[in-house]
């Protein structure tokens, strides 16, 4: 490869590399940097990544300039004749040390910013996340608020396998059915855990990435510096729907979210047992009273929209499931059986399968769900009352 | 280039045609070049076939939305992907290296423990079958990633036992190939071939058989805890029992980070010969370079918390991880700053080995950087389990150890074949590569700088349009491997003899004392080393 190659090389490419570098700018969507940061931790993040990539952006400046010099006048066609020195103790040491001084010198802001972000102290808010396959819960420890949040993009506008899908809303996959919100300039303590397998809460805007780890809890926290909508989704690979669970975290002016919280208080008033927890948005309406007895259409009415939210990823909205992984429930004989057994199912999961607990929906949603399935597709069996749940959950 | 050496051979050598010939050969031979040649064509097709699934998840995010697999089968591509590249391709390839090379360089007629060398290669083929295999067992194949955290991995089915046992037999080749090395290396050298004469190459493996002794095991020892769990009702990583699934990510990454080092020390062994080569001047440092390998194996047994920053650990494990990363930085600088010494004031021409060499230098330390950048814990923080972190593994594993294999097969062809490459088609194929890999890989910086989560088969619009590049470039990397394939069987095709030394500036044993191609027997006379 002569020199002649390389410049032709590079004069042909550069027409090329420009207009894909005003492409660039044109649109938007060519992000090169961090999001920009909406909590004091997300600006110290932004600040540190952009000393370090300084640093070595002029190492590599310098080096490879040495580098590239060296290759095109130390080379044996421009007539090149080979010095014989192999060492220098001095240029060694010298190397060795800037190196550790330069670092020496970006450890210590970071380690600044480390301190602080482990310091969940003193938190105006605590809201504990909990990481289901695949759906977050969000306790609101002093309010009594507790919902689910799931992914509201419809799978019309993900499955494209068989036909293009629908034309894909604008926060395609990060939209959900009901945010976390939060007041801003408060500062919100997270306690992080998992039911099921780990996940990881990660909101970049926010400066957290924090794994919820079944069996145990952790802590991080963050402060919203101004009113908006902060999106993100898991970050630890969770099985099949892992790229179906966006985290979405609106931040309120105080007197907004106060008014958020009386709002969700009065939709339900159970929210403080420890059982109930408040329904996902479509059930939200008639999940009160576990005690009335429900009509066989109205449990499958609205045992259709909790399989559409919860179900539907592995079990299909077919019923046929995609065995052997996500067994069929059509003309399954859980679904066709004995009730007893099915809510045994649906409330504590299978050991070793994909089949999670759902306990964290509520009883109407549960009795609901499961009538659905026994009387959908081509199964015959009867519904179950939320009363019956209820029962089950006891024992 | 078996056949080719095979043939070649026995013009050199008639009194030794009493080996067995045909599949026998294979499966029986004892010689440390039949079973590098066997360990390299193994590589080589385990390259191809986690690059098909790399082109397959490409394919698949070309474009949002879900158009050629289900999410499932998607998480089953990007572990075996990870999989079968690091165990399956880059550690055997090395291996391969080795084999070929260290009897060579150190003057020594074979390695050590010839009949177990031939256990340690056929032992790696079942276990590529069992991974392989498991994709088309119920179930599917392992869909974890490839770091294998529980509980997912409890969840899975018979995929998963198959993975652990692959796992296990491929940890136990590795320990027997590196005893092998180790004890070839220490007590086969030829007189006067002191350790601080040996090659670069052979001192940068004595330190990776170290590393694997030491960390084999510790996987090991994960998978088996996997494994009781799953079956015998244990509970070391379930909560519920009284485990902890940290404690997986903990055992694993001790293993884990050490694994990285064993896929990139003998790179730098590798550059550590083509660099002086091709400058036409020795290396600069060569003492250094020894001390900041050591160094680097050392450090790598003390960094493994900064994969996991995320678990939430304390401030002081956080502090520890982050400073202990950082140090790395400091031997590998002085590594970087060597080469550069050595090209400085040489007289340099740029055959293919040079130009993947040099390649490797430039985007190795790209890696290097990124590297750094998700040494600094908060911005690690921001950046774990996005893209940025799937570029800079790649930039580390494909530019870095994937290169330098490369360099080093276009190296040794003539030594291992007698003939020599095509220079043309060998430049082609570095160019094609260096850029495909660029546009496959350097908008994943953006990506996960953006908030991209990796292993997911779908993803936000705003992701869109450098998704579509990276897998614009992914299908030209991908593809022009096949021209790799192309230039190596025209080699051993070709009838341009290779001279016993085509590199002016090459001066290593199996270049000065050797014909080309070696004869299958070499140095039963040791050389004195002066």
């Amino acid at each position: 490869m002569g020199l002649d190659m390389i410049r032709k090389t590079i004069r042909n490419a550069a027409p090329a590399v420009a207009a894909l570098v005003m492409g660039a700018t044109a649109n938007a969507a060519y992000d090169v940097d961090i999001l920009p940061p909406a909590s004091p931790i997300a600006q110290q993040i932004y600040d540190l990544h952009w000393a370090i990539m300084w640093v070595c952006i002029v190492i590599f400046v310098v080096v490879f300039g040495a580098m590239f010099y060296s290759i095109f006048k130390h080379r044996k066609s421009a007539g090149a004749k080979a010095a014989h020195f192999h060492e220098n103790t001095t240029v060694e040491v010298i190397w060795t040390v800037i190196p550790f001084l330069i670092l020496v010198g970006m450890a210590y802001p970071a380690t600044k910013t480390v301190l602080e972000m482990k310091d969940a102290s003193n938190p105006d808010l605590t809201i504990k996340v909990t990481a289901y396959q695949w759906a977050w819960e969000y306790d609101y420890l002093q309010d009594g608020v507790k919902f689910n949040s799931l992914l509201a993009t419809p799978r019309a506008q993900i499955e494209e396998w068989q036909k293009k899908g629908e034309a894909k809303n604008p926060d395609y996959l990060l939209e959900v059915d009901n945010p976390m919100v939060v007041p801003v300039g408060k500062k919100v303590r997270l306690l992080v855990t998992a039911n099921d397998v780990i996940h990881g809460w990660y909101v970049p805007q926010l400066g957290i990435n924090q794994y919820g780890i079944p069996g145990f809890v952790k802590d991080t926290w963050f402060k919203a510096d101004k009113a908006g909508t902060y999106r993100g989704q898991c970050s630890q690979i969770c099985g099949k729907e892992h790229g179906y669970m966006p985290i979405v975290v609106v931040a309120k002016a105080p007197e907004d979210y106060a008014k958020w919280v009386k709002e969700q208080q009065a939709k339900n008033p159970q929210a403080a047992a420890p059982q109930q927890v408040a329904a996902a948005a479509p059930v939200a309406a008639v999940a009160e009273d576990p005690s009335r007895k429900w009509t066989a259409d109205e449990l499958k009415a609205a045992g259709e929209k909790v399989y559409a939210a919860n179900c539907v990823a592995c079990h299909q909205a077919t019923g046929k499931g995609m065995p052997p992984a996500f067994p069929a429930l059509d003309g399954s004989k859980v679904a066709t059986g004995a009730k007893g057994p099915q809510i045994a199912l649906v409330l504590n999961g299978k050991q070793g399968t994909a089949m999670a607990s759902f306990s964290r929906l509520t009883d109407a949603e549960l009795a609901a769900v499961i009538t659905y399935t026994r009387t959908a597709w081509g199964n015959k069996a009867g519904e179950v009352q939320p009363s019956e749940v209820k029962a089950a959950r006891k024992g | 280039m078996s056949a080719a050496t095979h043939a070649q051979d026995h013009a050199h050598h008639d009194d030794h045609a009493h080996h067995p010939t045909g599949i026998k050969r294979w499966l029986f031979t004892t010689n440390h070049k039949d079973i590098g040649t066997m360990y390299l064509w193994f590589s080589l097709a385990m390259f191809f076939t986690g690059g098909v699934m790399a082109l397959l998840i490409r394919a698949e995010l070309f474009q949002p939305g879900l158009q050629f697999v289900n999410p499932e089968f998607f998480n089953s591509l990007t572990t075996v992907h990870g999989l079968v590249m690091v165990f399956g391709a880059i550690m055997p390839a090395w291996v391969g290296f080795a084999n070929w090379l260290i009897p060579m360089q150190v003057g020594a007629a074979d390695m050590a423990f010839p009949r177990m060398n031939n256990w340690s290669f056929w032992l790696v083929v079942p276990a590529a079958i069992l991974l392989v295999a498991s994709f088309f067992v119920p179930g599917g194949a392992a869909a974890s990633g490839w770091t294998l955290y529980p509980p997912l991995i409890i969840q899975q089915g018979i995929s998963i036992d198959m993975t652990i046992l692959a796992v296990h037999i491929l940890g136990a080749s590795s320990i027997m190939g590196s005893i092998n090395i180790i004890t070839t290396i220490l007590n086969l050298r030829a007189p006067g071939m002191t350790l601080m004469k040996m090659p670069l190459f052979v001192w940068t493996w004595l330190i990776t058989a170290y590393l694997l002794i030491a960390v084999m095991p510790v996987l090991a020892g994960a998978v088996t805890m996997l494994l009781t769990d799953r079956h015998f009702g244990t509970s070391f990583f379930n909560a519920a029992g009284g485990g902890d699934p940290t404690m997986f990510m903990h055992i694993f990454w001790f293993f884990g980070h050490p694994e990285v080092y064993i896929m990139i020390l003998p790179a730098f062994g590798v550059v550590s010969a083509i660099i002086p080569a091709f400058a036409r001047k020795p290396l600069f440092g060569y003492a250094s370079m020894v001390y900041a390998t050591a160094s680097i194996a050392i450090l790598s047994f003390i960094v493994w918390g900064h994969h996991m920053f995320t678990v939430g650990m304390p401030a002081a494990g956080q502090l520890f991880f982050m400073y202990a990363t950082m140090l790395i930085a400091v031997p590998t600088g002085v590594k970087v700053f060597n080469w550069i010494a050595t090209m400085w004031q040489g007289s340099m021409t740029f055959e293919t080995p040079m130009l993947f060499s040099i390649g490797f230098i430039c985007l190795f330390t790209i890696g290097g950087f990124s590297g750094l950048v998700l040494a600094i814990t908060p911005v690690d923080i921001t950046l774990h389990n996005t893209y940025y972190v799937v570029a800079h593994f790649h930039y580390v594993l494909v530019s870095g150890a994937l290169f330098s294999i490369f360099a080093g097969i276009y190296f040794w062809l003539p030594k291992f074949t007698g003939k020599m490459y095509s220079e043309k088609l060998g430049k082609l194929h570095f160019w094609l590569s260096v850029i495909g890999f660029n546009i496959a890989f350097f908008p994943q910086h953006f990506l996960g700088l953006a908030g991209m989560p990796r292993r997911i088969p779908d993803y936000a619009l705003q992701f869109a349009e450098w998704n579509m590049w990276s897998s614009i470039g992914a299908f030209i990397f991908g593809f022009s491997q096949l021209l790799f394939l192309y230039n190596v069987i025209e080699c051993i095709r070709s009838n341009r003899k290779a001279a016993d030394n085509p590199w002016e500036g090459a001066d290593t044993l199996e270049w000065t004392h050797l014909p080309s191609p070696a004869p299958y027997h070499s140095f039963e006379t040791a050389p004195v080393v002066k």
